[in-house]
């Protein structure tokens, strides 16, 4: 037999495998059967006890300085590390009138939300911390090309949820909540 | 104890006696009756089923299933069976056009077939033949060639796959799940469903008592070769929903679903009922020897009795169902040809020593 198991011991442990199994479902059956379930109730608690861990990728954002500028120097590592040619960048070589060496100038960065498989290989291609993913997940529009974003042009300041970017309400396992607002 | 066959005379006698009908006509009538209410005995235990999977599943798994269509969730089952009713039916290109029809309508008749063998109450089976407990292995088994017909004439290869991995699956459990059977008939020495039940009637008669280690391991095998008869988790092979896109009905749309839906639900009850009937005394109440408490168990009527022990049985295949994961086919035969089939041969040759010996409680 190939794990070296005996025709008995392959059945005595087979049973007291599937026996904890059944242990551990009985009692999340009867664990406060009425209420303490981990299924939240969206979309009625979507303001109220809505809690979204930080680190759920929802969509990709800029991330700003403390004057509002971005950090992206149009290096395109990312756009050449998304498997999905999600991310498309333009820019154009400018010369700094100060220092006369030549930069990249970011034209437009363009990021399609729809073909976005959420891998964050993008986030970690990234040396200078110019993007990264918030946790903000109401993305659902009517049309294809509202998905398409430019995130050079946006400011993002947190969706449309309260302090969802925090991870919303506190997390609280098993408190299935109807509570509107 | 209410004896149902009281019913079924008077009404027999209102037909021939005060009708002054003839044989022929009563008996018509009387069948179609009876189907009827089979069809609607049959939808309704479905419906109860679908609610309850939902139920008891989202409970295991720590979630709150179907709550928005009407109270708790409780519409829910309509608004689908609504939405399955109104479903377009259309053809695979090529598809062998007769068989994919006839499959489901198989599917459903072995289903339906060995639901009618389900005793009730006393004097309330509907199919009570001498050798009921054969007739019912050899109905429940016309499913198969449904689930077989269904993946062969859907033109399209993963069916057949699927189709055969389930056949494979079903007819190696059905080895086990008959010597069951016969283990049971060895004890109570009748074939006959009325006659099993009336065996168990005793004090302490239930046969999970009366034949003590052999039956009881015969209940056992019983239940997880039926819940692999009825194509149910830890066994759903045939289905496997999210690996085989599942498997033999992918191709089926509107009843045609419906019909392999329905009878997987129901098949599920009848394992319970058939296990609930042979094993644990079907509508014979539990009887201790104790006068008073007889008393009382007596007027708790039989269908009662047969419904809660079905339902408790249902209620622990889906408990086994949500906790276990899925099993590899060769898993599957292994269990089965390995360990089951084997342990229910020994299992027999013990109960015939016992019942030979007098061994049992009688
Ligand atoms: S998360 Fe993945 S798919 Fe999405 S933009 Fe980044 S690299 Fe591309
Ligand atoms: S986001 Fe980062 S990796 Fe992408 S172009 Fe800007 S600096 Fe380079």
């Amino acid at each position: 037999m190939e794990n070296n198991k005996s025709y008995f011991g392959e059945l005595g442990r087979g049973i007291k495998t599937l026996a904890t199994g059944m242990k551990v479902t009985i009692g999340e059956y009867f664990k406060d059967y009425w209420t303490n379930k981990s299924t939240e109730q969206y979309p009625e608690n979507r303001k109220t006890t809505l809690h979204v861990a930080k680190r759920h990728r929802g969509r990709l954002v800029f991330k700003r300085n403390e004057d509002g500028a971005y950090r992206c120097t149009a290096c395109t590592l990312c756009e050449k590390a998304c498997p999905n040619g999600t991310i498309k960048i333009t820019a154009h070589m400018a010369e700094d009138p100060e220092t006369g060496k030549k930069k990249k100038v970011l034209d437009d960065y363009q990021y399609d939300l729809g073909d976005c498989m959420f891998c964050q290989l993008c986030t970690n291609a990234c040396n200078f911390d110019a993007i990264g993913f918030t946790n903000d997940f109401e993305n659902a529009t009517f049309d294809r090309d509202a998905l398409v974003l430019h995130l050079d042009k946006e400011v993002y300041q947190g969706g449309s949820l309260p302090n969802i970017q925090d991870g919303g309400a506190e997390w609280q396992v098993g408190k299935f909540n109807t509570k509107k607002k | 104890m209410f004896d149902f066959s009281q019913v079924t005379t008077w009404f027999h006698d209102l037909l021939t006696l005060t009708c002054g009908l003839g044989d022929f006509w009563a008996i018509l009538i009387e069948c179609v009756l009876v189907g009827a209410a089979v069809l609607g005995a049959y939808s309704v235990i479905a419906m109860i089923l679908i609610f309850m999977e939902r139920k008891v599943c989202a409970y295991f798994q720590c979630r709150i299933g179907p709550v928005r269509v009407g109270p708790w969730g409780l519409l829910q089952v309509v608004a689908d069976v609504l939405k399955m009713l109104i479903k377009e039916i259309f053809f695979v290109d090529k598809a062998d056009k007769l068989l994919y029809i006839v499959a489901p309508f198989l599917v459903i008749f072995g289903s339906v077939g060995a639901f009618c063998f389900l005793p009730w109450n006393r004097g309330a089976q509907i199919l009570d033949f001498n050798v009921g407990v054969f007739l019912l292995t050899a109905i429940s088994s016309i499913g198969v060639v449904g689930i077989f017909l269904a993946g062969w004439s859907s033109n399209n290869k993963y069916s057949v796959v699927s189709a055969m991995r389930s056949a494979v699956q079903m007819i190696s459990y059905e080895m086990s799940l008959c010597l069951c059977l016969i283990t049971a008939v060895i004890l109570t020495g009748t074939m006959q469903v009325s006659g099993i039940v009336e065996a168990q009637s005793g004090p302490w008669g239930w046969l999970i008592v009366q034949g003590h280690v052999p039956a009881l391991i015969a209940f056992v095998v019983f239940l997880i070769a039926g819940n692999a008869e009825a194509n149910r988790g830890p066994f759903d092979m045939a289905e496997a929903e999210s690996e085989l896109t599942a498997g033999h009905h992918t191709e089926y749309s509107g009843m045609g679903f419906g019909f392999f839906y329905l009878a997987e639900f129901l098949n599920l009850f009848i394992i319970a009922g058939i296990a609930a009937t042979v094993f644990l005394g079907g509508w014979a109440p539990i009887q201790i020897g104790v006068e008073a408490f007889d008393e009382v168990m007596q007027y708790i009527p039989g269908i009662v009795w047969f419904m809660g022990k079905a339902f408790l049985l249902v209620w622990l295949l889906m408990w086994i169902k949500w906790t276990f994961p899925r099993l590899r086919i060769d898993q599957i035969l292994k269990l089965e040809w390995k360990y089951l089939m084997p342990m229910a041969l020994v299992n027999l040759v013990l109960m015939t020593v016992i019942v030979a010996l007098g061994l049992y409680i009688k």
